[in-house]
């Protein structure tokens, strides 16, 4: 009986599952955080919430690494049949443009606090010093990054709704397993 | 004997006044009043990877009172105004002065009035007072050295740890440290 923590050509395994839940949780979650943390009055809240949305970057830095190196070392399932012409050539597109996002967001951030004057450190959830990227601290440098972590933030959520309207619409009105197969490894998604 | 090496240090570096390491206490004794152009209250706060967040207090008005007879019913008041932190950036003085820390607004002053002060060395004392911020109040203590003492005006390097979180300002522990370190030179002018 094959492992079910591998893909194979049919379907997802458990630990790319895990994976893309885990992150999409923390993307959404991120953007939550990010758009309440700076719109508090209480600036102690403020400062928390931001060092909370920094700790969770890093965080998801780091699984989207290792996601980025599961997904090129396991074979990729092909879609099901039932997907047409168009979305079998766009669908791999936003999926390779959501993986830029997932590295682009936290790596902007990262380079937003590591040029910032104010010179917070980074101690993601208090675990340890985690080094600023070697780049010179300015204001107009920080413009720069506080501006291009905005825009990757609207341009991922946009990707992020599109991709979440095209699972549920499988699901839904196609009645596909594009997004069953993303729920669990089971055979069943074999039949189609 | 580091108390008299230090005298010796001070009369060679400052030759406007001498008998310093034998400041008889008579000529010292008397009221001042803090003078701001000659004083100033720096702080800083360790961070996580090192460095530290730096900076003083621009306002400030206090008085020294050092008795005749027993130095350890000497007396001394100081009102820091934190609505005058500064530390070079902005951003970190309104979040310095905000409800996050200081909360300046509702709280204007830092108060600080020595209970007791006990002679450690031949120029250095141990001010041990009541420091109250944000409405609360502990007993702290600073290291007072005899930094310059002429024709009215006496002058001291104090120093000492104050922990921020028993202030209600544990902010940004514990990337940034919960120990402030003082900086302080105070001088008074008699009257």
């Amino acid at each position: 009986m094959p492992t079910l923590i591998t893909n194979d050509t049919t379907r997802y395994g458990w630990a790319a599952i895990v994976l893309h839940w885990l992150i999409a949780a923390i993307v959404i979650g991120q953007f939550v955080l990010g758009f309440v943390m700076v719109r508090l009055s209480s600036q102690r809240t403020a400062f928390e919430l931001i060092q909370l949305h920094k700790s969770f970057g890093f965080l998801l830095l780091g699984l989207v690494i290792l996601r980025i190196a599961w997904r090129l070392g396991n074979a990729a399932p092909a879609l099901p049949r039932s997907v047409g012409p168009l979305e079998r050539r766009v669908a791999p597109l936003v999926h390779f443009a959501l993986y830029v996002f997932q590295l682009a967001l936290p790596l902007s951030g990262w380079a937003l606090v590591s040029v910032s004057m104010l010179e917070i450190p980074s101690v993601p959830f208090n675990l340890f010093v985690m080094p600023d990227l070697p780049l010179a601290e300015s204001d107009p440098a920080e413009s720069f990054w506080t501006s291009a972590h905005w825009y990757l933030a609207y341009a991922g959520i946009g990707l992020v709704a599109l991709h979440i309207a095209a699972a549920l619409r499988h699901h839904f009105w196609l009645k596909d397993t594009v997004l069953t197969r993303m729920l669990t490894p089971s055979s069943d998604h074999r039949a189609e | 004997m580091v108390a008299r090496m230090f005298g010796f240090a001070a009369v060679a570096t400052c030759l406007a006044m001498p008998v310093f390491a034998a400041v008889a206490l008579s000529d010292a004794a008397g009221s001042y009043t803090i003078s701001p152009a000659g004083s100033s209250i720096r702080f800083s706060v360790g961070k996580a990877g090192g460095g530290g967040l730096a900076g003083a207090f621009a306002s400030f008005k206090g008085s020294i009172r050092i008795d005749n007879s027993n130095v350890g019913r000497s007396q001394v008041n100081i009102t820091i105004f934190p609505e005058s932190v500064g530390t070079g950036q902005g951003r970190v003085d309104a979040f310095l002065r905000s409800d996050a820390v200081f909360d300046a607004a509702n709280n204007p002053e830092i108060q600080f009035r020595s209970t007791s002060v006990r002679r450690i060395g031949e120029t250095s004392a141990l001010v041990t007072g009541r420091l109250t911020a944000r409405g609360k109040t502990f007993s702290e203590k600073f290291t007072a050295e005899l930094a310059g003492l002429k024709a009215g005006t006496i002058k001291f390097h104090v120093t000492g740890k104050v922990l921020r979180s028993r202030y209600g300002m544990d902010v940004g522990t514990p990337i940034y440290s919960n120990v402030v370190d003082f900086d302080m030179t105070l001088t008074g002018r008699r009257g």
